[in-house]
């Protein structure tokens, strides 16, 4: 069964992208939106776990909030972004949608 | 494919009733049935139509209910969230004794339920918010 993991929180307000991290099966997708969009960046405190996750795990990004925040450059390599259509795409491609919230 | 979502954020507080719509919008124009939008917890705070923001700024209110009218949406509000909140249909309004009722176009109020049958009857349920 494949799960879709949607995290929302910004890695330095909240825990929940950690405990996505932790607890998401190998193989598993995660797509980062709003100001989880923070976790996708190059160079911050938490892009080495995001570095590891995505030997494992396949993570996108949410290209509208990417842009919204101006940090399109800064996207750290092997994340992929994506419109809404695609967001709405991933979630009909998973069996299960598990929002991290 | 029939999806559902479930909003638990009220509006201009972070951005997930932003993003909900987004997704929701999104999901119509790719032909997919939406079965229910259930609001919950401060989510409920979107289906008031008292919301009267800046001339300048989006209407989160407003778009849900056109979105609905377009689409036929079902947009359905927590009774206990809402009561708690003080959102009330005309239902509501009388058999809690207030002196009117502020709930917008397109959403009605009900119950816990119909959060649980939104779940077993769609193919996937997508969670916006806090």
């Amino acid at each position: 069964m494949t799960m879709l993991h949607t995290v929302n929180k910004s890695p330095f307000e909240k825990d929940s992208l950690t405990s996505c991290l932790r607890l998401s099966e190998d193989g598993s997708t995660i797509l980062l939106i709003e100001d989880a969009i923070y976790a996708a960046l190059e160079g911050t405190t938490i892009s080495d776990s995001i570095k590891e996750a995505l030997k494992t795990k396949k993570v996108f990004a949410l290209q509208e909030d990417i842009n919204a925040r101006g940090v399109k450059n800064k996207v750290i390599d092997g994340i992929e972004q994506v419109d809404y259509a695609g967001f709405v795409k991933l979630v009909t491609e998973h069996d299960t949608v598990q929002s991290w919230v | 494919m029939k999806l559902s979502i479930q909003v638990n954020e009220g509006p201009y507080q972070h951005q997930a009733s932003d993003s909900a719509f987004q997704f929701t919008k999104a999901a119509i124009e790719a032909g997919h049935d939406i079965f229910r939008v259930f609001f919950y917890h401060d989510g409920v705070n979107n289906g008031t139509r008292y919301t009267t923001p800046p001339q300048d700024d989006r209407h989160v209110v407003n778009n849900w209910s056109e979105l609905s009218a377009a689409h036929d949406l079902d947009l359905v509000i927590c009774v206990a969230a809402a009561q708690r909140r003080g959102l009330v249909d005309e239902g509501e309004a009388e058999r809690n004794g207030k002196d009117g009722n502020n709930i917008a176009p397109g959403f009605r109020i009900s119950g816990l339920g119909q959060l649980i049958e939104a779940g077993i009857q769609s193919d996937r349920l997508v969670v916006f918010g806090d």
